[in-house]
C-alpha cells in the first residue's frame, strides 16, 4: 500500500460533478464538524466554499491557536549546489538552462551557516538540485555535519532510498521537504521532461520512505499553478493524512508555493489567485488541525503578513535562492523572491503583529 | 493556615504550574510569572537557545521559580533520556517533566516509553515528572519506580476542554500516594478549580494562559481558582444529593 493507490482512487472521480452539488448549508455543515472527511475537505475547496471564507478562517485562526499558540518557527532555506541533470519545465535550474553551476566547499558551507546563525536563524533547509554527481549523498553528509555546528538542519533535495534517509538522519537531518511538484500524473509525465526525476512513483513514495526511516518532519506540498488548484490540494491533503495516519511519530507539515518567474520560459497553465491561495489554506487547516504550514518569501509580504492568522505555523526569513547567495555572488538564483525583508524585519513585523519569532525548536541529541 | 505543596526537595506555596510555549512575546512569560504567582515553570529544552540572552527563555524565569525542563519531541525513552541529561548539562536543575509522544495526531503520550525513560532518569537522580494517559496501573508503576509525581492528562493537549479523564483522575487520587498534577486539558479557570477540589495536589496550565486576549490577566485568574480549589478541597466540601433534605424529615416519627 502506497499514496499511489489514494490517488487512484480520486483522480478520475467527477470534481466538478461533484462540486455542482453542494450547497451554502453543506459548507457551513462541514465547518462546523470536529472531524473532517476526504470529501468534505474537496467540498471546503469548490466554488461554493469560497462564499464561506470568513466563516472558515475564523476557525482556522481558533484551531491555529490552540495547537500551535501564538508562535510562529522561522528558517531559512541555503543552496548548497545547482547542479542538475533532469530538465522540468518550470525551474531554474533545468539542465538546458545556461546558468552558471557550482556547489559550495565544505569551508563555504561553514561560512553560510555562520552567516545565517549570526542572524538568529537556528534552524536550515539544505537545498541541491538533482545531481548525484554534482552534490552526492556523501557531500550532502558531510555539508549536514558542518551546519550542525549552528543550526539544526532539513533537506530538500532529490529523492532517497529509505537506508539513504536513514544514514542522514543518523548524521544530524531532522526534516525532508519534498514537493510532488503535481500531484496529477499525466501533467508530471509531460513537464518533467527528461531526467530521474520522470520516475513519478519514485517521487510519490519518497516522503513515505523518509517516514519509514524515522524522520521527525517531512513537509509535502503541490508546486501551484501546474494543474488545477482544487485537484492539487485536495491530494496534498490526501497525502498528508495518509502519511500522518500511517506514521504518527513524524510531524507532517504542508507547503503552499505558489510558482514564480525563473530563468527560463515557462507560463503556469494555471493562475492561483489569493482568494484560492487562502482558501486551499483554510481547508488544509480544518482538515488537518494538527498539520505544520510552511509558508514561503515566494509570497508578497503584505500577503504574508495577512495570512499569518489563517494557519501559518512557519515562515522562511532572509533568503536567497542562490548557491553561497549569502557570502557570494547571487548569479545563481532557482527563482526570485517577494519578500526580500531580513531576520530582524521579519522578526520584528512578527512582534508587532503577537507572535513570538521561534528560532530554535530542536535540539541536537 | 500552612498549606505548603512538597516535590523533591522543594516546598511550594503555588499549586499552579505553568508552561512557556505558545505565548506571543517571551518576556511576557515573566509578567505571567509574577501575575499567576507560580513557581514551577516547565520549558521546552528543543526551545531553549543558549547562546542569545534576549532569545533565550530562561531569560524570563526568575531564580526564585524551580525551572522543569520538559522532553517535548521526544519520541521513545531513549529520546527522552537524552534530552534530560543535555538539560541537566546545560545548568536547567535536575527537574524533569517526561514527555513521550509518539503521536502527533493527539499528542497522545506514550505510558511505557515514559515508564522506562523514568525509571533510568530517577536512578541518574533526577526529580521525575511523567506526564501520562491516567492509568492507574502505570501510575503504581511510575511511583514504585520513583517518580516524584504523576501528571496525569485531563484532555489532549491544548484541547482546551477540561477534565474529561474525571473518573480516572479520581481513581489515581485515591490510590497514588505521590502528588497528582492534572496537566494538559485545562481550558478555564473554573476546570483549574475543579482539578483543586477533587483532591488533585496541583495543576499544570499552558495553552489557556498563553493563548488567551490577556495571558497575565488570566494568569492571576488561575491563581486565584486553583487557590479557591485547594482551599474547598481542605474545607471538605459538602456531600452532594440526589434528594432535598427536608426540614421534617420522613423518619422524624422515630426520634
Amino acid at each position: 500500500m502506497s499514496f499511489y493507490e489514494v490517488y487512484n482512487q480520486y483522480k478520475n472521480m467527477d470534481f466538478e460533478g461533484y462540486f455542482s452539488k453542494l450547497t451554502e448549508n453543506d459548507i457551513h455543515r462541514i465547518i462546523n464538524k470536529d472531524k473532517i472527511s476526504a470529501l468534505e475537505f474537496l467540498a471546503l475547496l469548490s466554488p461554493v466554499a469560497k462564499g464561506s471564507l470568513e466563516l472558515m478562517a475564523r476557525k482556522a485562526n481558533v484551531l491555529t491557536k490552540q495547537n500551535f499558540g501564538k508562535a510562529m518557527i522561522l528558517y531559512t532555506p541555503l543552496y548548497l549546489g545547482n547542479y542538475c541533470v533532469n530538465q522540468c519545465a518550470y525551474c531554474g535550474f533545468n539542465v538546458n538552462n545556461p546558468i552558471p553551476r557550482k556547489k559550495l566547499a565544505l569551508d563555504e558551507v561553514e561560512l553560510e551557516a555562520k552567516a545565517i546563525a549570526d542572524t538568529g536563524l537556528r534552524h536550515i533547509l539544505i537545498l541541491t538540485g538533482e545531481s548525484r554527481k554534482g552534490t552526492s549523498v556523501d557531500y550532502i553528509e558531510e555539508c549536514v555535519k558542518v551546519i550542525n555546528k549552528y543550526a539544526t538542519v532539513s533537506i530538500e533535495i532529490y529523492p532517497l532510498e529509505q537506508e539513504e534517509y536513514e544514514r542522514l538522519i543518523k548524521a544530524g537531518v531532522d526534516g525532508l521537504t519534498l514537493y510532488q511538484e503535481v500531484y496529477n500524473e499525466q501533467i508530471y509525465d509531460e513537464i518533467h521532461i527528461r531526467g530521474p526525476k520522470k520516475d513519478y512513483l519514485n517521487r510519490l513514495n519518497a516522503p513515505e520512505r523518509a517516514c519509514k526511516a524515522k524522520m521527525r518532519n517531512v513537509n509535502i506540498g503541490a508546486l501551484l499553478g501546474l494543474d488545477d488548484w482544487e485537484k492539487e490540494a485536495f491530494f496534498t491533503g490526501l497525502h498528508g493524512q495518509y502519511l500522518q495516519d500511517k506514521y504518527a511519530d513524524t510531524e507532517i507539515s504542508v507547503s503552499l508555493p505558489r510558482m514564480r518567474p525563473h530563468a527560463g520560459a515557462f507560463t503556469p497553465k494555471v493562475n492561483v489567485d489569493d482568494k484560492s491561495f487562502v482558501q486551499i489554506m483554510l481547508a488544509l487547516r480544518l482538515f488537518m488541525p494538527r498539520a505544520g504550514i510552511t509558508i514561503s518569501t515566494r509570497e508578497e509580504p503584505e500577503f504574508r503578513e495577512n495570512v499569518l492568522p489563517l494557519g501559518v505555523t512557519k515562515m522562511s526569513a532572509g533568503t536567497t535562492t542562490a548557491v553561497g547567495g549569502r557570502t557570494q555572488k547571487e548569479d545563481t538564483v532557482q527563482f526570485d523572491t517577494s519578500d526580500k525583508r531580513t531576520v530582524d524585519e521579519i522578526k520584528e513585523m512578527l512582534l508587532s503583529k503577537g507572535y513570538q519569532p521561534v528560532f530554535k525548536d530542536w535540539q541536537l541529541l | 493556615m500552612s498549606d505548603i505543596f512538597r516535590i523533591g526537595d522543594k516546598a511550594l506555596n503555588s499549586r499552579l504550574f505553568i508552561g512557556t510555549g505558545k505565548f506571543p512575546r517571551k518576556p511576557m512569560i515573566q509578567e505571567v510569572i509574577e501575575s499567576s504567582k507560580s513557581e514551577v515553570v516547565t520549558v521546552a529544552l528543543r526551545r531553549i537557545d543558549f547562546d542569545v540572552k534576549e532569545e533565550n527563555v530562561l531569560t524570563y524565569i526568575p531564580e526564585s521559580c524551580v525551572l522543569m525542563p520538559n522532553t517535548s519531541g521526544a519520541r521513545n525513552a531513549d529520546e527522552a533520556v537524552r534530552i534530560a541529561k543535555l538539560a541537566r548539562a546545560a545548568g536547567c536543575g535536575n527537574w524533569i517533566k517526561i514527555e513521550v509522544i509518539a503521536d502527533n495526531k493527539y499528542l497522545l503520550p506514550d505510558n511505557l516509553e515514559t515508564l522506562k525513560a523514568t525509571e533510568i532518569l530517577v536512578k541518574e537522580g533526577f526529580v521525575v515528572l511523567p506526564y501520562m494517559s491516567p492509568d492507574l496501573a502505570m501510575a503504581k508503576r511510575m511511583e514504585d519506580v520513583g517518580a516524584a509525581a504523576v501528571m496525569p492528562l485531563g484532555a489532549p493537549i491544548g484541547s482546551n476542554r477540561g477534565i474529561k479523564t474525571k473518573e480516572l483522575v479520581r481513581i489515581l487520587i485515591d490510590e497514588i500516594k505521590v502528588p497528582i498534577i492534572v496537566d494538559a486539558g485545562i481550558g478555564k479557570p473554573s476546570e483549574a478549580a475543579e482539578a483543586m477540589e477533587m483532591g488533585c495536589d496541583a495543576v499544570l496550565v499552558n495553552t489557556a494562559i498563553a493563548t488567551a486576549a490577556n495571558p497575565v490577566q488570566m494568569g492571576r485568574a488561575f491563581a486565584l481558582a486553583v487557590e479557591a480549589g485547594r482551599q474547598a478541597y481542605l474545607a471538605g466540601t459538602a456531600v452532594e444529593t440526589q434528594y432535598a433534605n427536608a426540614s421534617s424529615p420522613l423518619t422524624g416519627f422515630l426520634d
